[in-house]
């Protein structure tokens, strides 16, 4: 039951909401419907994983041999938490920004984490490829609705880009479908078909494109900075907070268990694209001169050290991996938060433009501190865990792999306090001058996220917890 | 009843969460109480702990909670009580509680939420020194190295309004993790090899768990992370620079504590190190290197902060060569007094700068013993001490790591000594440009000189006296038999590397070491008299230095050569991947795709031409087409069966 409420609530609520005109309405039932899913997140968690609360399975599409199944384990239980834990918070801190056709755009945030929600619940590959598209095109309507000014080219390519990807994954869902001996599209099915070298090696590769566009893998991200610069910046929370995991969580799903084969074979050459990807997205964030574009690619290093850690095979990389995509989720969009915050105050995301702001607004200074902490994985900040038990599985996979990947903690070091240095320190300059204090609500919502960050980095057992099983049962394939 | 400890490091914490959160509702004496006040319960439950250690040995603690489960290996939250850790309990919490007091009054002109944010940052930073040195494992150990690296960070930075502090400390805590990472690197290693990083578990017998070429990569590794932490060659650069923050940070974080991180870290591991005589000889000529290099740059420098952050450079590297030749007791007698008198310098520093309105350059200074008598008497005995005079305390801390490099290498000892006579000298033209001859700055700053309060005074007077009579814990063999009560005390710590160095015949001629002892001593107050006669009448020039000079003058034109060699080109290929990779290679690689896609779809259009002679045309072709493939439909259905 839980599975259908978690999907269903943002889904019917989210439609509702196109019909809601006023701007503190939409916002408030928007609000309310997120809170409500949360809470139906929260409930998910204390069911025990063989709960028959967690699965659903009923008829679909049986000519097709597609089912309506969605089941919970620690995994999407975790992601789960974490999609259903973003809205609120990105609705809580955007409380003040205004949007034309407040209910459309509320309407498709929601239709957004239906999808997400979809993604991470559903046991069905062709349920799967339903919601996977079901969470891009309300994205691509956001961003070309309500972008910043160049925002029909850059999201007709974050689109064209996205869609190539799910063509392919689809080519490649339909191909094992037509290998399963029982003609299904169960996920079981998927995993019970026995493939040879050659076809995986071929299939793989649809999957696997699709994952790395929207993860994204060096060298299919530059349709990131783009988008995450011109989308509205909601949006860009929802974007690198949770859907880039819905990349990295197809990997672990879908690729790991049905083409492990290909996974060998290929593991070496995809560590390297995201070591140098981590590299080279590290050296570029240090040279950007604006808030949102570093951002963007110190994600882009941060999400190639979780796909090296995948490939690593290794157990503790994938716990780490576990543990990192809820803990980035919450770290990036505390740094989206701030950088809102700056955008909305001053106008402006320019380091050139900004300085001296510690002195005008102390508060969001010390928040945006503690965020930038995580983002270096400072230990007793949520990220270090993460982190340390990913480099320690690239270390397992290759000495050589974990020393050049470590050098990007270095370059990490460089490029968030050069943000921290630039926007908050120094003296004032002329768009920081009379600036004020962060708002309530921000500050709020921040002061949450930093209340997780110290306590899951004090603290991170109960997610490695949760997540065991499902680390457990990738690597038993 | 052992888990008293797990206390230590809490009232820091707790100092740290109510001066942080309440920094604007809390008074400038609430806060400085709270600030010291923690420190000081913390240092009364550590010296509570240091008898007990003292009369049972180490104190067994259970673990606090399981940090990191991983399935292959299991990090607990666990601390442990032994010697090592007990004896830097005590100099973290001593020498930083008269710290904090002597900061009540040393940071009395800020604004009372900086005050308060002050001691807040300096309550964290003691308490991740705590938690470097009281981990039972290296990832608590790592937890504390990493905390303590931000602290220093936060309070480099202390003055954020201004550029270059902001810089110096970016570049303190980048250079730091640059060591880190070696650091990180040698945990991986050791989990990878034991399934754990409990130091119970890693060093009861690593030579059955660890080839030699292990113990070697791994004994590299973690001293790569020492060079950043404790500013040795090649990662030094930052500790100079870090002179930015406020005086007393310089001295308990710069000098006392933090910078001897990587001592503490090499010392705990000592028996790897022993292990691995390779490395323990790169340990020792780094730390030599250091030594002599640093001392060096210090004679030209004339920035009284600037002399002493070199000095203290210099005197890390002794501690370096204490480790490399195996003398790990020498090298953490060495951190305890040079805690004590480099302490003392920095605050009789802070001291001075204070009465000078700011001014730290010495060729305005002069004179001051007359106007700040307690000041000056207490640099002094420091200055005898970290000159290594008998009786003071350097004398035998500095004694017990060249005596040790002398049965290693004569080369060590002579170049160490070397650098012994180089530290007298620097050390007493800083003390006779600061305090003999005529005062040589503004009538304004004479008019203000004064000998500071009591809250910096007093500490002065403790960490002078300690300078001066700490070194009676280590008396050396050679003067009274059985004497020695830190090697004593610290010898469970070492007892791995004492049974495996016993095989060596330890024993020199003892009469020949006096001899060599007080020959030392001799030159070393010689060349004290010379660099007084000299600076006591030191007058102020215009001449630019030249030659070697000037070479020193600008520190050897180190940081010159990293900017050029490191940080520009890294600078330029980033620029270079952000403007010409990314945007015309790879996006332009992307965006080149889009527009073949609509260049041949515009093309296509055109066979949609109309013309019904066209489209007659294309239907011949296509069945001709269809006909090929329905004659030759097996081989093409092989082939496609092929490729899938």
């Amino acid at each position: 039951m839980i599975p259908i409420l978690l999907i269903a609530i943002p889904l019917v609520t989210g439609f509702a909401a196109f019909f809601i005109n006023t701007d503190k309405g939409a916002k408030i039932w928007s609000l309310l419907a997120s809170i409500i899913t949360l809470a139906i997140a929260v409930a998910a968690l204390c069911e025990a994983n063989t709960s028959s609360q967690l699965s659903v399975n009923a008829e679909w599409l049986p000519a097709l041999g597609a089912k309506l199944s969605l089941s919970m384990d620690g995994m999407a239980k975790m992601l789960c938490l974490l999609t259903a834990v973003s809205l609120p918070l990105v609705f809580g801190a955007t409380y003040k920004n205004t949007y034309n056709k407040p209910g459309n755009f509320y309407g498709l945030m929601l239709l957004m984490q239906a999808g997400l929600l979809g993604v991470f619940l559903a046991t069905d590959a062709l349920l799967f490829y339903f919601f996977w598209e079901l969470a891009l095109i309300p994205a691509y309507f956001l961003c070309s609705t309500w972008g910043g000014e160049k925002r029909i080219q850059v999201t007709f390519k974050f689109f064209i880009y996205t869609f190539v990807g799910s063509l392919l994954l689809l080519i490649g869902i339909l191909y094992i479908y037509f290998k399963t001996p029982d003609s299904s599209f169960s996920i079981q099915s998927f995993y019970n078909t026995k493939l040879t070298d050659g076809q995986q090696f071929f299939v793989f590769w649809l999957f696997f494109l699709a994952f790395a566009i929207k993860m994204p893998i060096f060298p299919f991200h530059t349709w990131q900075p783009d988008t995450y610069e011109q989308a509205p910046t909601a949006v860009t929370m929802m974007l690198s907070g949770v859907m880039v995991k819905m990349g990295i969580y197809g990997v672990i799903r879908w690729i790991l268990p049905v083409f492990p084969a290909a996974v060998v074979k290929f593991d070496q050459l995809i560590i390297v694209l995201s070591v140098i990807g981590m590299l080279y997205a590290s050296l570029i964030a240090i040279r950007q001169d604006d808030v949102k574009r570093l951002i963007a690619y110190s994600s882009i290093a941060h999400i190639g050290l979780m796909c090296a850690a995948i490939f690593s095979s290794q157990q503790v990389g994938m716990e780490g991996v576990m543990i990192q995509m809820f803990n980035h989720g919450i770290n990036v969009i505390g740094l989206w938060i701030v950088a809102d915050a700056i955008e909305q105050q001053l106008g402006t995301r320019k380091f050139s433009e900004l300085g001296g702001l510690a002195q005008r607004a102390p508060g969001l200074a010390i928040l945006l501190v503690v965020m930038i902490l995580a983002n270096i994985a400072l230990p007793l900040t949520n990220a270090f865990t993460g982190e340390f038990l990913m480099f320690n599985g690239l270390f397992n996979y290759s000495i050589w792999m974990a020393f050049i990947a470590g050098i990007s903690i270095i370059l990490a070091a460089v490029y968030s306090l050069n943000m921290v240095q630039k926007i908050f320190y120094g003296r004032t300059m002329p768009a920081t001058e009379y600036a004020n204090d962060a708002n309530g609500n921000i500050q709020f919502v921040l002061a949450l996220l930093a209340v997780a960050i110290l306590v899951l980095g004090v603290y991170p057992q109960p997610v490695i917890n949760l997540t065991h099983d499902s680390v457990q049962a990738v690597l038993a394939k | 009843m052992n888990e008293l400890v797990y206390l230590v490091p809490l009232f820091p914490l707790l100092g740290f969460l109510i001066n942080g959160l309440c920094r604007k509702q809390l008074s400038k004496s609430l806060t400085g109480i709270i600030g010291s006040g923690s420190i000081l319960v913390s240092f009364v439950i550590s010296t509570i702990l240091f008898w007990q250690v003292k009369s049972n040995g180490a104190l067994p603690v259970d673990p606090l909670f399981t940090f990191i489960d991983a399935g292959s290996f299991k990090i607990d939250f666990a601390f442990q009580v032994d010697q090592l850790s007990c004896l830097f309990l005590l100099i973290i919490t001593g020498v930083g509680f008269l710290i904090h007091v002597y900061s009540t009054s040393y940071m009395h002109d800020e604004e009372a939420p900086h005050f308060a944010r002050y001691f807040s940052y300096l309550n964290l930073f003691v308490f991740s020194m705590l938690l470097l040195v009281l981990g039972a494992n290296f990832v608590i150990m790592f937890i504390g190295w990493e905390g303590v690296g931000l602290c220093s960070y936060l309070l480099i930075g202390f003055w954020f309004k201004n550029d270059n502090y902001n810089y110096a400390a970016k570049k303190a805590f980048v250079m730091n993790r640059i060591g880190d990472l070696g650091f990180l690197l040698a945990i991986f290693w050791i989990i990878e090899k034991f399934h754990s990083a409990d130091y119970a578990i890693v060093f009861a017998n690593p030579q059955g768990t660890l080839s030699p070429a292990d113990i070697t990569g791994i004994t590299l590794l973690l001293f790569v992370g020492a060079t950043g932490k404790s500013a040795q060659i090649p990662l030094y650069t930052w500790l100079p620079d870090a002179m930015a923050g406020p005086t007393p940070v310089s001295a308990l974080i710069h000098a006392a504590t933090m910078v001897t991180a990587g001592i503490y870290m090499i010392a705990r591991s000592n028996i790897l190190y022993t292990l691995a005589p390779s490395v323990q000889a790169v340990v020792a000529v780094i730390g030599l290197a250091t030594a002599v290099f640093a001392a060096t740059i210090a004679l030209k420098q004339n920035d009284i902060k600037k002399v002493l952050a070199y000095s203290t450079v210099s005197q890390l590297g002794y501690m370096f060569l204490g480790l490399g030749v195996g003398a790990y007791t020498g090298a953490v007698f060495h951190v305890m007094t040079h805690a004590f008198f480099k302490a003392c310098l920095f605050l009789g520093a802070g001291s001075v700068i204070h009465a000078m309105g700011g001014e730290q350059d010495m060729r305005n200074m002069g004179g001051l013993k007359k106007y700040m008598p307690v000041t000056q008497i207490t640099f002094l005995l420091s200055c005898f001490a970290i000159a290594g005079v008998p009786p003071f305390s350097g004398f035998f801390s500095k004694d017990a790591i060249l005596s040790a490099a002398m049965q290693s290498n004569m080369l060590y000892y002579v170049i160490g000594v070397l650098g012994a006579l180089l530290t007298a000298f620097y050390m007493f033209r800083l003390y006779g440009m600061t305090f003999l001859g005529s005062f040589r700055g503004t009538h304004d700053q004479e008019h203000h000189l004064h000998e500071s309060p009591k809250a910096i005074t007093i500490p002065l007077v403790v960490l002078a006296a300690l300078a001066t009579v700490g070194g009676l814990l280590g008396i050396p063999e050679v003067f009274v038999k059985d004497s020695n009560w830190l090697e004593k005390f610290l010898a469970p710590v070492f007892a791995g590397s004492t049974a495996l160095t016993q095989a060596k015949p330890a024993e020199g001629n003892s009469s020949m070491e006096l001899v060599y002892m007080f020959v030392v001593a001799a030159i070393i107050v010689a060349v004290i008299a010379f660099a007084w006669s000299k600076y006591k009448k030191y007058e102020k020039t215009t001449e630019p230095e030249t030659g070697l000079g000037k070479v020193l003058a600008n520190k050897w034109y180190v940081d010159e050569i990293y900017d050029a060699i490191v940080v520009r080109p890294l600078n330029a290929l980033a620029g270079f991947l952000k403007n010409v990779v990314e945007k015309s290679g790879i996006d332009g690689f992307v965006n080149g795709v889009g527009r073949f896609v609509q260049y041949s779809s515009r093309q296509l259009r055109l066979l949609q031409s109309g013309l019904a002679g066209n489209y007659i045309l294309y239907m011949v072709l296509s069945i001709v087409v269809l006909f090929v493939i329905f004659w030759n439909q097996t081989q093409i259905v092989q082939f496609l069966e092929n490729i899938f």
